[in-house]
Formats: structure tokens, sequence, C-alpha cells
């Protein structure tokens, strides 16, 4: 890189969406920037300068994690699932069913991290209440639908059968 | 107006599995393999005159492809014709802190921002001024030589007789306030790929633009080309609410920088660049008056409205018009004087926002109409119903009213939320406030100004039996390509999935005026049921030639053509098309749609803003819990009835719907920009403080169908009408809870406890006095 050091790189192995990988990842990469530029799986969005929207969120070993702020060389060894990874044998996941049934996505840009902090959600407490939703989901910003569909829509996936 | 297939529950976006998968590619997904990267360099003043920029270093740096500055763009811009007046990077001054003033290309991103730092600028400072009331100073040097006082556009509207309208008054008053700026903050940051192809000499611009038709118009303006060679594509679009309504300048630094470079060049703002980008809701301080009866009629109506402007003309002077002109039009009101002053300031310039110029107004008014029945002793929502309007009419500006369900939105949200039941009866702290607001569906007379129809949709019909509508209107999570397509199938009466919707590239679509003022379903909707109907009209004729009848004999349901009362088999949709195919080839049908001289609005200056083919209307109870100790305000629950004409997709406009009461309630609660001399402190999405999942209440939805008209299927906007009312609800709802009246937004708990500790120095010295008499 001209003008400044290169940063040392080292070889990351690590399970993405199922598979497992290697590459050489610099070691102050983001994981954002190793899923959007290397892996070339821009569903995972950025929407701020770091760890306030939420638009990033993947699952890290089943825990929703902001991708902006973690270093993509922490997840040596680890299982990444972005939002690329949901749908499956043609169908939907329940959650992508719920959010483009019930209009949980407007604009569709806090729609991939959304779901996948909803995904870590069920996994974690397949029945939720409406406060643990709103809690679980409040470090992810929206603009358009002030919620309420969104919420709606991690309901109707919870009831559904997966 | 019938439209028996349309499931009344709604359907799902057409876009909607390309969201939820993520394969949905917004302006930073696309393919940018090889493109340089894009950096802005900004100014450090708030205010200065530039006396050199030195970019030779920046230049020689390994890696850097192109460096620009002012010198490569002579040509101010502008959306408004008669106010360009920004250059896309500053030439000679600098107006606000952060205003671009150099750029560079590079291979990679590293390269970019070490190129910024060897550019060496050498500025002399300026008084700067950041607020209206400094700028506006008799000895306040002038941001722009030409506006005196630094008054962008004062604006002076008077219908009747006030001092009149004041004296038939039994209770005049009058509020001062106050709302603070804040920021669209849509959650995709803005970033612009753009592709300078030098072996053609043409241009690909892909951007986050809400009307890809200025963008087009002012590329060609300010890089000296033919419009021919450049192509305006939409990508996906991740919100705007009016942020990308006007041209923004790194959109043209950018195609400026893949010229210089010969290259494709992405360009992707920082959160921190999207707020001093800006172009939100100025800061506004309303002097509001009204006259009432005792009964609660509404007699006249003067209003002041002052708008902290930012540094550059923008959509100033048309947000400044609206202020005035959307007074009208919600309730009768005989008599209105309104003063507006639009005023430059060294900040990041101000723009459209969702309920564009009315909000802050609407606010203030609904606010003093609440305090005013308390003191009447009246009912709000009675005070309301004294004074509703009667369609069709026209308002004393000139406004066209064809359909008014204010009365029945009144009704339904009394209902829902048990106010009669419950108001005034509630527990310690909690609160119950309404208020009303408004809308236009489209402005009427385009800010260009061209005698082209306002609107135009192309349907392709072709051998294989897709129906495609064309479209320059820019789907940007609004739902208006959904629209296009229930719209289109419906008038054919075909299943929505035969209907595909391409929308917003300019080598494609018909240029459209873009996704502003609510235009899209009322102008667009009814352009695209236009080419429907002639295509019918097509494929009608060439079943008569099939089933050799006149085609008035022939009648078309669900897809099937048959003979008016015929015994023969109908025949299917894939036939019709094969025959209509011959000797034809491809289908092109065009459909325009054309707003009537007398919605154009008024003939006085200014006139034109806030007329429109129809408005949507808004009522809004908000129950909210107070805790006096702290201030802390939390809104338990929101009722909200829009009279959008006719639902064309009754999900879509449920989601618009909450979408704006709850941008509402976020100004209201905890939005706000702040500067510190000139540097935004608001910067990111962390102390701009959008209300999260959980501190957002449930919001209850009910759509009152009025039937415009003339809107598409009697629809009308559903996307910013509702906005406006739940600010005021909110301080009605505090006012109900505390009987504090609070002036000034958002409503901090600061600011709830002020309103308290003043409230108790009143009662004392009231007291005091009493004593002492």
């Amino acid at each position: 890189m001209p003008g400044a050091p290169a940063p040392s790189k080292r070889i990351v192995r690590l399970r993405l969406n199922g598979r497992w990988r290697e590459d050489a990842i610099a070691d102050n990469a983001l994981l954002v920037d190793y899923l959007r530029e290397t892996a070339g799986l821009t569903g995972t969005k950025v929407g701020c300068d770091g760890g306030e929207c939420g638009a990033c969120t993947v699952l890290v070993d089943d825990v929703p994690t902001p991708a902006c702020i973690t270093l993509a060389v922490r997840c040596e060894g680890r299982s990444i699932e972005t939002i690329e990874s949901l749908a499956s044998g043609g169908r939907l996941n329940r959650l992508q069913r719920a959010f483009h049934e019930k209009l949980g996505t407007q604009c569709g840009f806090c729609t991939p991290g959304m779901i996948m902090a909803a995904e870590g959600l069920l996994r974690r407490e397949p029945h939720p209440g409406e406060a643990e939703i709103r809690q679980a989901l409040s470090g992810n910003l929206c603009r358009c639908t002030g919620y309420v569909k969104i919420i709606e829509s991690v309901r109707t996936a919870a009831d559904a059968e997966s | 107006m019938t439209s028996p297939g349309m499931k009344r529950r709604g359907v799902p976006l057409i876009d909607g599995v390309e969201k939820v998968t993520g394969r949905a590619r917004y302006t930073a997904d696309l393919d940018h393999a090889g493109a340089l990267v894009g950096r802005i360099l900004r100014s450090p003043l708030s205010h200065a005159e530039i006396v050199r920029i030195d970019v030779s270093r920046a230049r020689a740096l390994e890696g850097v492809v192109a460096v620009i500055t002012g010198d490569d763009c002579r040509h101010p811009y502008g959306v408004l014709p008669v106010a360009m007046n920004e250059y896309p990077l500053a030439r000679d001054r600098v107006r606000y802190r952060g205003e671009p003033i150099a750029a560079v290309a590079a291979v990679d991103a590293a390269t970019a921002a070490r190129a910024l730092e060897l550019i060496e600028l050498t500025l002399h400072e300026l008084p700067a001024y950041y607020t209206a009331e400094t700028a506006r100073a008799p000895d306040a040097v002038l941001l722009h030589e030409n506006k005196v006082g630094n008054v962008e556009r004062a604006v002076h509207h008077s219908f009747g007789d006030i001092a009149q309208g004041f004296a038939a008054a039994d209770l005049v008053r009058e509020a001062t306030i106050d709302c603070a700026e804040v920021n669209h903050a849509q959650i995709e940051p803005h970033a612009a790929l753009a592709d300078f192809d030098p072996l053609t000499g043409r241009l690909t611009m892909q951007s986050v633009s809400q009307v890809g038709y200025y963008l087009h118009l002012m590329l060609a303006r300010c890089l000296d080309m033919d419009e021919s060679r450049i192509r305006v594509i939409k990508p996906f679009i991740g919100g705007g609410f009016g942020a990308r309504v006007e041209v923004l300048n790194f959109e043209i630094v950018t195609a400026l920088l893949a010229r210089a470079a010969q290259a494709k060049v992405l360009m992707e703002l920082t959160r921190e660049e999207c707020f001093i980008t800006h172009r939100a809701r100025p800061q506004t301080t309303t002097r509001i008056k009204l006259g009432m009866t005792r009964d609660g009629r509404m007699t006249a109506c003067e209003c002041e409205a002052v708008q902290r402007g930012g540094a550059y003309a923008g959509y100033g002077i048309v947000t400044i018009l609206y202020a005035g002109a959307l007074l009208h039009g919600l309730y009768d009101i005989p008599i209105v004087k309104y003063d507006g002053y639009r005023v430059y300031t060294n900040l990041p310039p101000c723009g459209a926002m969702r309920g564009h110029g009315a909000v802050n107004v609407r606010h203030a008014f609904e606010v003093l109409v609440d305090r005013m029945a308390r003191e009447l002793g009246l009912d709000p929502f009675a005070v309301r119903r004294a004074n509703l309007l009667r369609a069709p009419t026209r308002t004393p500006n000139d406004l066209m009213i064809n359909s008014y369900g204010l009365g029945e939105c009144l009704d339904r949200v009394e209902r829902a939320s048990g106010w009669r039941e419950r108001i005034g009866k509630l527990p310690p702290g909690k609160g119950l406030g309404m208020a009303c607001s408004h809308y236009v569906s489209g402005a009427a007379k385009p800010i260009h100004w061209t005698g082209e129809p306002h609107a135009v949709v192309n349907i392709k019909l072709d051998w294989d039996g897709g129906v495609t509508a064309l479209t320059g209107a820019p789907d940007i999570g609004q739902g208006s390509s959904t629209m296009v397509a229930l719209a289109v199938a419906e008038t054919l009466e075909l299943p929505l999935d035969r209907v595909r919707v391409i929308a917003g590239d300019s080598a494609i679509t018909p240029k459209d005026n873009g996704a502003y003022s609510s235009r899209i379903t009322f102008m667009v909707g009814n352009a695209a049921i236009d080419a429907a109907r002639n295509l019918r009209t097509i494929l009608i004729e060439a079943a008569a030639r099939k089933l050799s009848v006149a085609p008035e004999f022939v009648e078309c349901h669900g897809g099937m053509f048959r003979v008016i009362n015929g015994t023969q088999p109908p025949l299917p949709f894939a036939d019709i098309v094969k025959a209509a195919l011959v000797n034809e080839g491809t289908i092109t049908a065009k459909g325009t749609f054309t707003c009537p001289p007398e919605a154009q609005g008024g003939k006085h200056k200014g006139g034109a803003v806030g007329s429109t083919m129809g408005f949507s209307y808004a009522a809004l109870v908000v129950e909210a819990s107070i805790d006096a100790a702290t201030g802390a305000v939390s809104v338990d629950k929101v009722w909200v009835a829009l009279d959008c004409g006719y639902a064309i997709n009754p999900l879509a406009v449920e989601g618009q719907i909450e979408g704006s009461v709850w941008m509402g309630l976020g100004q209201a609660l905890s939005e706000e920009t702040r500067y510190l001399e000139g540097l935004p402190a608001h910067a990111s999405l962390l102390e701009y403080r959008v209300p999260t999942m959980a501190e957002s209440p449930p919001i209850e939805t009910h759509i009152v169908e009025s039937i415009d008209p003339l809107g598409p299927f009697g629809a009308k906007e559903a996307s910013e009408g509702a906005l406006a009312a739940s600010m005021p609800a909110l301080i009605a709802a505090i006012a109900n809870a505390l009987g504090v009246d609070i002036d000034r937004l958002p409503v901090t708990p600061d600011r709830v406890v002020e309103a308290l500790v003043e409230r108790r120095r009143r009662t004392r010295l009231d007291s005091l006095r009493k004593a002492a008499s």
C-alpha cells in the first residue's frame, strides 16, 4: 500500500455460512470489510462509523455481533453467519418470510442486520415476549418502520413452524 | 372506482424478497472492482475566504490518480433554478464547517486519506453566524452578496383583514415555539459510483438520489456534458425522507473525480459526513397568534416563522413558502397572515425533510389550539370539529380541496383511544393529547417547469406475455414500484406477478420528477393507470379482430377476453398478446398525468407552493407517561387515523403512517442537531438520538378513505401527512399530565424539569402577590 506501511496479515480459518475457508487477513481488517470485500457478501451493511446502528449485525457462534467493530482475525475457528445463509432449499427462513409478508422491511437497508439480530434472539429464546424483542433488537436502528411491523414480523416468525 | 381484485389487506413489496435475503444491492454494494476511492477535503472553518489551495504534494503521492478543487467546476448548482448559489467544491469562499474544498481519487482509502492531509490550505477567517438572529444583525457580514440582512427570502402573505379577524374573536392568544434542527438519518449512508469511460466519453452514474432527473441535469451542467452522454441509474436506496431530493455536492464531486481520473470512482461518505451534508429540517422559531370564539371557531391566524437555513439556498425558498401556505387547508380559517424569513447562517445547508416546511409551523399552531381549548374549557376534539372544511372547496390562498376525511379521522381516533371515557381520569403522571395535520399529494406545479406532463409511465408488452412497467419514479423504500405494479395489474385485471416494474434508469425509463412531496402515488399512479388503459385498448382491439366483432363488444375480466353476452369461449391473455403482436411487434403503451391549472395554486407570488391535487389528513392521540422528578417522557401508545383517499396497498399505507408518526415522535422526544462553533456535535447515530425499539410505542393505525375524485382509484398520499401531528399531540399529553406548557422541542428531561420549576416559581409569585394585595 503506498503512503503507509502495510499491516501484517495472517492466515485465518473460519466457517462462513457453513463452509470452512482460509483467507489471508490483515490484522486491522474489520469483519464487515472481510465479508463485503473479500468474501463478496454485500448483504451485511454499513450504516454508521462504528457500532452505532446495528446494520452490520451477523452471528458469530450464534451470537448477534456488530461486524463493523469486530476484527476479522478474532474470528479464527469460529462460525460466522450472514443474511445470505438463511434462505435454503428454495425457501425463505421464517424470519425472512415474516419480514417480507408483514412489511418488516421498507427500504431494506437495516433489514439484514435486523433479521440476524432476531435470528440470534430466536435461537436463544424461541418464544420471546414483546419486551424481550424490543430489548434484543434495541441496538438495531430502523428509520422507516417505527418498528411496529418489525416487532410483528419477529412475533409471527416465532409463532411459525420453522 | 372498483378494485375487486386487490387484496384489501395489501400485498408485500414486489422487491421485498431481495431485501430480506440481502440480495438487494445498494450503491456501496455495486460491483466496484477496479474502482478508485474518492474522498473529500472539508473546510475546517465556518466562514473564510480561500486564499490558496496547493494540491501539488497530494498529486505527487503515489497511488493518487486525480485531485480536484473548485477550479474544476465553475458552474454553481442547486435545486431551484432561481437560487443556484452553491459549487460542488467551494470557490473563493467557504460558508460552513465541513464544506467540500477539494477531492481526491486514489487507489485505496488509506492513500486517499493521506493525500487529503497533503493538501495545503490557506484561509482568511471571516465572522461566522450560528443563529438566525446574529446573521440578521445590521452589521453582519453577508454570506451571499445579493442577500441583504442575510435573508434568503422574506415572504409576506396576507389573506383577509387580520385586525378584523381578531376583533371577531372572544379569545386571542399568542405563543412562540422553538423547534430544534433535525436530520433525516436514513440508515444508508450517502454513496455514489461514477464511471467515466474515456474511450466513449460517456458517464454512468449510480447514486442514492431520490430524483435521478435532477442529478442528471446538474451533472450535465457542472461537467459541461451533453445530457445524452450521461446515464443515471438508481440502485436500491436505503431511505431518503428528503435527504436526497436535492443533488448533493458529493454526487457531482464523484463524477468530476471520475472524469478527472478517467476511471470509475466509488465515494462512500461516513455517517459524520452525512450529517454535514445535511439538507434537513431547519431550526425554526414560530410566533403564532390565533383568534377564537367562545365555541372554538377560529377567526384569524397570524404567524411569523424564522428558519435558520444554513449556508446555501437549496430548497430554502420552498421551505419558507410551505410553512405559510400550509397554515391553510387543514381547517376552515377565513383570515390568515404569514411572514416568513429564511436566513443564511454558517451551518450546513438545510433542505427538504418529510413534511417539508409544514411540520414546525403546524406543531406551533396545534400547541396553541390545545392551550386555547383548555382556556375556553373546550374539548380539543370539539375545537377541531368546529373548524372543519367542506369539500370541495378552495382555501383563502387558493388551494384546491376535493376530498376531506379529517372529520372521520377525528371520530376514529377519539373512539379507538377511549378519549371520552379516559380524558381527565388517568392516574398521576399520565396524560392524553391529540392533534391534527395534513400534507400535499405532490406539488401540483413542478419546480422545473417544462410544459411536459407531470408524470409518464411506459408499459412494454412482448411475445413472452410479461407486462413491464417502466417508470422513472424511484422506489426508496416507500413501495412506489409496488404501487405502480398494483395500478397496472388492477387496471388490466392481471395477477400481480405478471407485472414487473423497472424504475429509475435514464437509458430505459421515462423521465420522472422523482420521490418528493409525496407525488408518486397520485401522479405516477394516475399515469400508470392511463398507460394500462391504453394497453388494454390495444389488447381489446386485437381481441375484437380475433373474435370478428367490433371492439366495443369485447370485454376483458381476469385476463380473459370475450364477446359481451357472447357464446364463444373466452380467449386467454396469452392468445390476445400474440394476436396484438401480429404486424406490430413489441407493444409500447404510454400513459401520462398532468395536474390541471386549477390545482396549481394562487396567482400571488409563491402561490404555487402548497398547491396540490389533494391533501392527506391525519388525527392522532398520544398517551404519555411523564416522571415529574426526572422529567423523563415516554410515549405509551399512539392512535392515528389518516385519510389517504384510498389505500391502493393498505399494508404499505400502514407502514408509511407508522414510520411518519414515529419520526415525528423522534423529533418531539430526542432528536436535535447541535453545533459547537459550527462543528457538528451530534454527527453520529449515538449522539443524534433516534428512538430505539426499546423506547418506541405501539402505534395503532386507522385508514380513512375519502375517495379523492381525481386520485388513482381515489388515492392520495400517505407518507407525510401524519408526521406533524405527533409532536403537538405529545406536548398536549404532557400538558394534560402535568399542567405545564412546553415551548421547545425536543422535550428533553431538562426542559420538562425546567417547565415544572418555572410553574412552581410562578405559582409562588402569584400567591405572594395575592397575599400582598
